[in-house]
């Protein structure tokens, strides 16, 4: 197992190098000119010889990609200030350097991602578990209507709604905002609970809809009827047998939500004002700020790589035959 | 010839006195497009100590009926009605709780397929020492002990060490040896097995049928063996019900029903079965047709589409009206006993021998 992971560790590694050199290139390919963006209105040439010059535009593309990919490791020092490692260049539009920015930015989104993982996984896997046991009842009927009425909730229509009704109207709680755990937990889950409850929405129908069809799935297996012919009590079948092999394609799902919610929720945090990844994101893409595109990208294609691989220990854990092949 | 009618030796399917007594079972699904009536008045008697053969093509309610006897069938798209009785006990009836106490312990299943019968995800060891554990009370270790003698038993090499495999550490041979072992952790008084041999090599299969033999001679048990092959039913069993569309077509002593079958449909089955002596150019004589479908089952006797000799009933009979099938020795068909003795003669036997 530790070989296994220290293997997958490795690759990891060996991608996250292989992305940051893609992003690199793919940021000296871009046709906008690097330099006069960051120069900005009243730009005099000799003004942009010194910024190509301070950013070390006018070196050859090897020693620019050295700088970079060093700087990750080492630090870098930029005209403007330090930029400790890791460092991931300097924000144009912020005239920050890139990852204090997202370690700004890191904990209103993580804060939403557990949050939200909190919700969708003890309601949508529980509701659709509940639906599976009692399937054909009118607990799974209307289980199965309100998932399917719900996933079509996008957090851009629930959201507005939400706050229409509990913060502007009634008056019954504030907007929502963030507020760090450390200072004040109670402030931070009230604060959020609003984003968290609206984006859960969406995941936790369909998470049910998931649970309910693989669990119903694995109810057909053979084993589980021959675990029924040995006596063994249905509920016992249902959590032993049933519910093992069902949490495979869930575990799949669940990494690649997971990833992508530390990536940024955009639209929740738009749609609540809060500022997180996906903001920056954003911010990067409209401002051309691509220091601040390429360092959000690594940190998205970071938490991929670790999710790929929790995923994977995860299967191991489940599943015996992925241990020993 | 005589004994095409006679009654006496046959297996008496009345009588408290049988072990497992099934009576008119009627099983029903209702799916989207109708109801299935996949069992349709079955009547059947297993003894103690005996094995109790059924053959009959896929889809004809063989599984059905011992899904059923188990009660596992899908009590939500299913409806059972009719009588199964075992020692006296109606499983039709009885509460959930009490068929658990009694799945898996009186009664066992072996399932056909040994690749997916075994759960992936626990050991062999753990999946045999659980029905033990429950169905006893027995601790983790006496169960433990329990299911390696077993699996020494069943003809596993090495059983401690392998007590702790996972099933796909397992051959298929193995992983059927190990589905056996599981189903006779508890010495259930009812053994069904289900297609036991059929995804097995011959040779394997041989070994396993002798196996099954020696657990019946040890232990008593009642044994209903389903399969299609009929090389494997004539080694097995002792009596014999030939099924189709959810009916019995045909019943009596094993011996009886393969020597001297009386029913066009066995005919067939007997009929398309290669021979081990036969010439390479001999043609195999299938039965014309398909199945017919249990969703909307023919009129009359349910074989009629397909059988040959309908022209030889007076009237339209075969379309119209269903033939019962009387106690003990006896097929389910319009054909009287002097025409089944003359096709008989003339046609099927030249073809078997």
């Amino acid at each position: 197992m530790l070989q296994f992971i220290l293997r997958r560790s490795v690759g990891a590694v060996v991608t996250l190098f292989l992305i940051g050199a893609a992003t690199f290139f793919l940021f000296v390919a871009a046709p906008s000119d690097y330099a006069s963006l960051a120069c900005g209105k009243d730009c005099s040439p000799e003004r942009l010889e010194d910024i190509r010059h301070a950013l070390g535009l006018d070196l050859p593309l090897a020693t620019q990609f050295w700088d970079f990919m060093s700087g990750i490791v080492a630090g870098r020092d930029f005209p403007d200030g330090d930029c400790p490692a890791p460092c991931l260049g300097q924000s144009f539009y912020y005239s920050e350097n890139v990852w204090d920015l997202i370690v700004d930015r890191l904990p209103l989104t993580l804060s939403l991602t557990v949050g939200g993982i909190v919700c969708f996984l003890f309601v949508g896997l529980g509701t659709g578990m509940l639906a599976a046991y009692r399937r054909g009842t009118l607990v799974d009927k209307v289980a199965t209507g309100a998932s399917m009425v719900l996933s079509s909730f996008q957090i851009y229509f629930l959201g507005p709604i939400v706050l229409l009704i509990f913060v502007y109207s009634t008056g019954w709680m504030e907007d929502p905002k963030y507020v760090p755990f450390t200072q004040d937990p109670v402030g931070w889950l009230v604060g959020l609970s609003i984003p968290i409850l609206v984006m859960s929405t969406i995941f936790t129908a369909q998470y049910t809809r998931m649970a309910r069809s693989s669990i119903i799935e694995q109810l057909q297996e053979e084993h589980v009827r021959t675990a029924r012919a040995k006596g063994m009590p249905r509920r016992y079948v249902f959590f032993r047998y049933a519910w093992r092999g069902a949490m495979i394609p869930i575990v799949t799902i669940l990494g690649i939500d997971i990833s992508a919610l530390l990536g940024g929720g955009v639209v929740t945090e738009l749609t609540f004002s809060l500022q997180g990844i996906g903001r920056l994101a954003v911010d990067g893409a409209v401002q051309k700020d691509l220091p601040l595109t390429m360092g959000v990208m690594l940190v998205g294609a970071f938490f991929i790589l670790l999710m790929n691989i929790l995923v994977d220990i995860a299967y191991a854990w489940i599943d015996p035959r992925v241990r020993l092949s | 010839m005589t004994t095409l009618t006679k009654t006496e030796d046959s297996p008496a399917p009345t009588g408290p006195e049988s072990f497992l007594s099934v009576r008119d079972l009627k099983v029903r699904f209702s799916t989207e497009d109708g109801i299935v009536k996949a069992v349709d008045g079955l009547s059947f008697d297993v003894e103690r100590g005996k094995t109790l053969g059924i053959v009959g093509e896929s889809g004809s309610g063989k599984s059905v009926t011992n899904l059923t006897v188990l009660g596992l069938h899908n009590p939500l798209s299913s409806t059972v009605e009719g009588e199964i009785l075992l020692d006296g006990q109606d499983l039709v009836t009885a509460a959930e709780k009490d068929m658990e106490r009694l799945r898996g312990n009186k009664m066992a299943m072996i399932f056909q397929d040994p690749l997916t019968a075994l759960s992936p995800y626990y050991t062999v060891g753990r999946q045999l020492s659980e029905p033990y554990m429950k169905h006893t009370g027995a601790s983790k270790k006496e169960a433990k002990d329990r299911a390696v003698q077993m699996l020494e038993k069943v003809g596993i090499p090495q059983p401690r060490t392998r007590f702790d495999d996972y099933p796909h550490q397992f051959s298929g041979g193995m992983r059927q040896r190990a589905v056996i072992a599981m189903a006779l952790m508890c010495d259930p008084e009812l053994l069904i097995a289900d297609e036991p041999t059929t995804a097995l090599d011959v040779t394997v299969q041989a070994q396993i049928l002798d196996l099954l033999r020696d657990l019946q001679q040890e232990f008593g048990s009642a044994i209903i063996f389903i399969t299609h092959d009929l090389g494997v039913i004539a080694n097995m069993a002792d009596d014999l019900l030939v099924m189709y569309a959810g009916r019995a077509v045909e019943r009596g002593t094993t011996k009886e029903v393969l020597g001297r079958p009386t029913h066009p449909y066995t005919w067939g089955l007997l009929s398309s079965m290669p021979r081990l002596d036969g010439d390479i150019n001999e043609e195999l004589m299938p039965i014309p047709g398909s199945p017919p479908s249990l969703l909307n089952p023919p009129s009359g006797c349910p074989f009629h589409p397909r059988c040959a000799y309908t022209d030889q009933v007076a009237g339209n009979l075969c379309a119209d009206s269903r033939p019962t099938l009387a106690p003990g020795r006896a097929a389910a068909c319009h054909l009287t006993a002097e025409q089944k003795q003359t096709i008989f003669i003339d046609k099927i036997q030249p073809r078997l021998r």
